[in-house]
C-alpha cells in the first residue's frame, strides 16, 4: 500500500478585485465610508466590492516518493495553490492534509540580506527555510562547495555577481530536506551550467523518494522530473494524469491557431520598445497558412507590433516546442550579424523570419513569441505569456517512396548525401606528390 | 485521459480509510491539516518555541545590519542619548529650570533616557517590521509574531551599550562630586523594569504592525505617537512635577512607571508608587493579550495584503 503524501479537498481561494495592492486601505478611506453607511458592517455579506476565484474546487491526491508537476498558464492559480499548500495564504473554502514535514521553495534566496555574509545568510536563509540550526551546521561546506563560492564565505553577498548569489541561494534550498517539497520554478537561476546542476539536484531529490509539488512553464522540466501533472486552468483542474500524456494535450490544446492579433486582453504584452500586433504563419505570399505543411514548404513567421522608444538590449523571436513537450530551438532577430538587425521605425513594423525547410519532423509544433529586453524584462515569454501558433507538419520529409512517416528523433533535417569515387584522395595525394 | 480522472479524485474515500491513514502516517510524519478558520484564536506557543531559533537569527540579522553602511557605526548607540541629554539638560534643565529631584539633570534625564530610548527604538522597529519583511511574509510560511518579537529584542543592544554609558556618566560624576552614588540593592529591580518598557514596546508594536500591514497611516501617526509619549513620560523633568491630583492618572501610562523605576533604583530618588506600577503592569498586559488576538485574527490576511 501506498501512504497517502498529500489530500487536497475542494480548495478555493477568494480575492478581491483590483489585485492585493487594492487591499489595504487608508483608515481614512475606512472612516469616510463608515460615515456613509455605518451600519453596513453590520449586515452580512457587507463586502460590495467585486471578487473572483483564483482557485476553486481543486482538489487531487499525491501519494508518498510522487513527483508531481503543476501546469498552466499565467493566472492559472498555480502560485496560489502552492501558498495554500505551504500556509502562507489561507484557503477561503475547503482544505488539505499534509502528511509529513514540509518544505517549500516559492523563491530562492527569500530573506537574503545584502549586507550579510554569505555565511551568514546561509543560516538566515536556512533557518527561514525552516532547517535547524544543527543541520545547517552540518551541511554548510556542503553547500558552499555546492555554490562554488568558498572563497567568498565572508564577503556581504552584495559584493557577489548575480551568479554567484543566485548560485549561493539555491545551494542552501537544494539541501533543504523535508519529506515534502513545494517548490515553485526556481529552475529558472544562474547560467546554462547552473541550471543544469539544479535540475539534477531535483533530479535527485525526486529520485530520492520524496515527494514534491513542482511548478514550471518548462515543459521539458516537468517532462524530465514528473511522474504524473496536474493542469490548471482558470483556478480549475483540467485534468490529472500521467505527464506525457498530459503535456501533449496541453500544449495542443493552447496553440490551437495559426494566427495572433492583439485584443484589449493581452495588455500585459504591450510595452514602448515593440508591442506585439500580430503574430502569425504565413506562406511565402505572406498569406496565413491553414491546415498542415509539408517539411519542405516555405512558412514564415510573421511579427508585427509598434515601437515608441528604442532599447540596445530589445530581443525579438519565437520559441518552437515540439507538442510532446521538448523544447526545439530558440531564434532571435538579433542572431544575424549585426549590421543585418533590424531597427525599428517608430510605430508598426512587420519582421518575418523563414523557418528552416526540412528541418522539423512530423508532428505538431507550438510556436511562441519572444519579446524581451535582454536580461532586464520579458515582455512576452514562452510558457508563460506568449502568444502560441500551432504547426503541424504532415510528410514531405524523404524523397523516398518507403519513407512515409515521422522520422526517428527529433528533427528531421535533409542532409546531402554525395557519393565520391574511392580513390578521389588518392589522386590528390598523386597531383600533390 | 479525460476531466473525471481529476473530479474522481474528488470522491472522498471511506472515512475509516483515511482515519487509518492519518494515524499511520502520525507514527513517523505529522498531519497537518490545512483549512479555512475563522475568528479568534489565541497564540501557538509550541510553534513560537519551535521557531526559536528563526527569532534569533532574525534578532541576530537586525543587529549586524542595524549600523552597516554608517560611519560611525555603534556609536551611535552612544551619540543618540548622548546628545538628547545635551539638548535636554541646555533647554529644560538651564533654561526652563525643570525639578530634577535633587539629583544633576543631566544624570536623571541620562537614566531616564536609558529605558525611554530602549522603548522607543523597539516600538518604531516592531511596528514597521510586518511591512518591512513584506517579501518574506510573502513566500514563507511561519509564525508572523516572530517579526515583531525579533525587532523589540534587537534593541537590547543599544540598551547594553547606553547602560555602559550611563554607568561611565554615574563614575564621572561622583568622582567629580557632583552626586554620591550609592550602590543599592533595588539595582537588581532594573531588568525588571527594562523588561516593562519592552513589554509596553511589543504589546503596542504588535497593535500598530498588524494595524500598518493593512492601513500604511500608521507610519504617518508613529512620530506623532512617540512624541506625545515622551510628553507624558517623566524623561526631561521629575514626576514631582505632575500635582498629586493627577497622579493616578498618570500611572496608567507604563512608562512613567519604568523611568521612575529607573531613577529609583540607580539614583535613590523617591520610591516608586508601586499600586501605580501594578495597574500600569495589568494594562500592558492587557494591552499585549488584545493585541496577540488582534494579531492572530488578521495574520491570516498578512500575505494577501502587503
Amino acid at each position: 500500500m501506498t501512504e497517502l503524501a498529500v489530500r487536497v479537498e475542494g480548495i478555493g481561494k477568494r480575492y478581491e478585485l483590483g489585485g492585493p495592492q487594492a487591499g489595504y486601505q487608508t483608515l481614512r478611506e475606512k472612516l469616510v465610508e463608515w460615515g456613509r453607511n455605518p451600519f453596513a458592517g453590520m449586515r452580512k455579506g457587507k463586502t460590495t466590492r467585486a471578487t473572483f476565484w483564483a482557485l476553486r474546487g481543486v482538489s487531487f491526491e499525491v501519494k508518498k516518493g510522487e513527483v508531481i508537476g503543476i501546469i498552466g498558464r499565467n493566472g492559472a492559480g498555480k502560485s496560489t495553490l502552492l501558498k495554500i499548500l505551504s500556509r502562507i495564504t489561507e484557503p477561503t473554502e475547503g482544505g488539505a492534509d499534509i502528511h509529513g514535514r514540509i518544505g517549500s521553495l516559492l523563491e530562492v534566496g527569500t530573506g537574503f540580506h545584502p549586507e550579510l555574509t554569505g555565511r551568514e545568510n546561509v543560516f538566515l536563509n536556512g533557518a527561514i527555510l525552516g532547517m535547524p540550526r544543527q543541520e545547517i551546521i552540518r551541511k554548510f561546506d556542503e553547500i558552499i562547495a555546492f555554490a562554488e563560492i568558498e572563497k567568498f564565505v565572508d564577503t556581504a553577498v552584495k559584493h557577489y555577481s548575480s551568479g554567484m548569489y543566485m548560485r549561493l541561494a539555491f545551494a542552501v534550498a537544494a539541501h533543504l530536506e523535508p519529506e515534502i517539497l513545494v517548490v515553485d520554478e526556481v529552475l529558472a537561476v544562474g547560467d546554462a551550467a547552473f541550471q543544469k546542476k539544479c535540475l539534477g539536484k531535483m533530479g535527485e531529490v525526486a529520485q530520492g523518494g520524496r515527494t514534491v509539488l513542482f511548478v514550471s512553464h518548462q515543459m521539458n522540466a516537468v517532462k524530465s522530473l514528473c511522474t504524473k501533472a496536474l493542469w490548471l486552468k482558470d483556478g480549475q483542474v483540467v485534468d490529472f494524469a500521467d505527464t506525457n500524456q498530459l503535456i501533449t494535450r496541453y500544449l495542443s490544446q493552447n496553440g490551437g491557431e495559426t494566427e495572433w492579433i492583439a485584443s484589449g486582453n493581452s495588455a500585459k504584452l504591450s510595452n514602448p520598445f515593440f508591442d506585439p500586433t500580430r503574430f502569425a504563419l504565413v506562406n511565402p505570399d505572406l498569406v496565413p497558412i491553414t491546415g498542415p505543411v509539408g517539411a519542405g514548404d516555405r512558412v514564415g513567421v510573421l511579427i508585427e507590433g509598434n515601437a515608441q522608444q528604442e532599447h540596445s538590449a530589445l530581443t525579438v523571436g519565437f520559441a518552437v516546442t515540439a507538442a510532446t513537450g521538448e523544447l526545439m530551438f530558440w531564434s532571435l532577430a538579433t542572431d544575424q550579424p549585426q549590421d543585418r538587425w533590424p531597427h525599428y521605425d517608430n510605430g508598426a513594423n512587420r519582421l518575418v523570419a523563414w523557418l528552416p525547410t526540412h528541418f522539423l519532423n512530423e508532428g505538431d509544433y507550438v510556436i511562441e513569441l519572444i519579446v524581451s529586453l535582454h536580461f532586464i524584462q520579458w515582455m512576452s515569454q514562452p510558457g508563460v505569456n506568449a502568444p502560441q501558433l500551432r504547426l503541424s507538419v504532415r510528410g514531405g520529409l524523404s524523397q523516398s517512396p518507403l519513407w512515409m512517416m515521422a522520422r526517428p528523433g527529433l528533427n528531421a533535417p535533409l542532409v546531402e548525401f554525395d557519393k565520391i569515387p574511392l580513390n578521389r584522395f588518392t589522386e590528390r595525394e598523386d597531383r600533390n606528390g | 485521459m479525460n476531466p473525471q480522472v481529476a473530479s474522481n479524485v474528488n470522491a472522498p474515500s471511506p472515512s475509516t480509510e483515511a482515519g487509518k491513514l492519518a494515524t499511520a502516517a502520525g507514527a513517523q510524519s505529522p498531519l497537518l491539516r490545512i483549512r479555512s478558520t475563522g475568528g479568534w484564536r489565541a497564540v501557538d506557543v509550541s510553534e513560537l518555541w519551535r521557531f526559536r531559533e528563526l527569532l534569533w537569527f532574525m534578532m541576530v540579522r537586525d543587529i549586524k545590519i542595524r549600523y552597516k553602511q554608517t560611519a560611525l557605526g555603534i556609536a551611535w548607540a552612544v551619540i543618540q542619548p548622548l546628545s538628547t541629554v545635551l539638548i535636554f539638560s541646555l533647554l529644560f534643565g538651564r533654561l526652563a529650570r525643570l525639578p530634577s529631584d535633587g539629583v544633576p539633570y543631566t544624570l536623571s534625564t541620562l537614566v531616564a533616557l536609558l529605558p525611554w530610548q530602549l522603548f522607543v527604538y523597539a516600538l518604531s522597529q516592531s511596528s514597521n517590521s510586518l511591512v518591512a519583511e513584506q517579501r518574506l511574509i510573502a513566500k514563507v510560511y511561519f509564525p508572523r509574531l516572530i517579526v515583531p518579537m525579533a525587532s523589540v529584542l534587537a534593541g537590547v543592544v543599544d540598551f547594553l551599550i547606553a547602560a555602559l554609558l550611563t554607568l561611565g556618566a554615574i563614575i564621572i560624576f561622583d568622582v567629580a562630586g557632583w552626586f554620591h552614588f550609592t550602590l543599592r540593592l533595588r539595582v537588581l529591580a532594573l531588568p525588571g523594569f527594562a523588561l516593562l518598557a519592552l513589554v509596553t514596546a511589543l504589546a503596542v508594536g504588535i497593535w500598530l504592525s498588524a494595524l500598518n500591514v493593512k492601513y500604511r497611516d500608521v507610519r504617518y501617526v508613529l512620530p506623532f505617537i512617540t512624541q506625545m509619549w515622551l510628553f507624558v513620560t517623566p524623561v526631561a523633568y521629575a514626576s514631582t512635577l505632575v500635582p498629586s491630583a493627577y497622579r493616578a492618572l498618570y500611572g496608567l501610562n507604563p512608562m512613567a512607571g519604568v523611568v521612575e523605576g529607573f531613577r529609583w533604583g540607580i539614583l535613590g530618588t523617591r520610591t516608586p508608587d508601586w499600586t501605580l506600577i501594578f495597574v500600569s503592569t495589568a494594562m500592558v498586559l492587557a494591552l499585549l493579550i488584545s493585541g496577540l488576538f488582534y494579531f492572530r485574527r488578521v495574520e491570516r490576511s498578512f500575505a494577501d495584503l502587503v
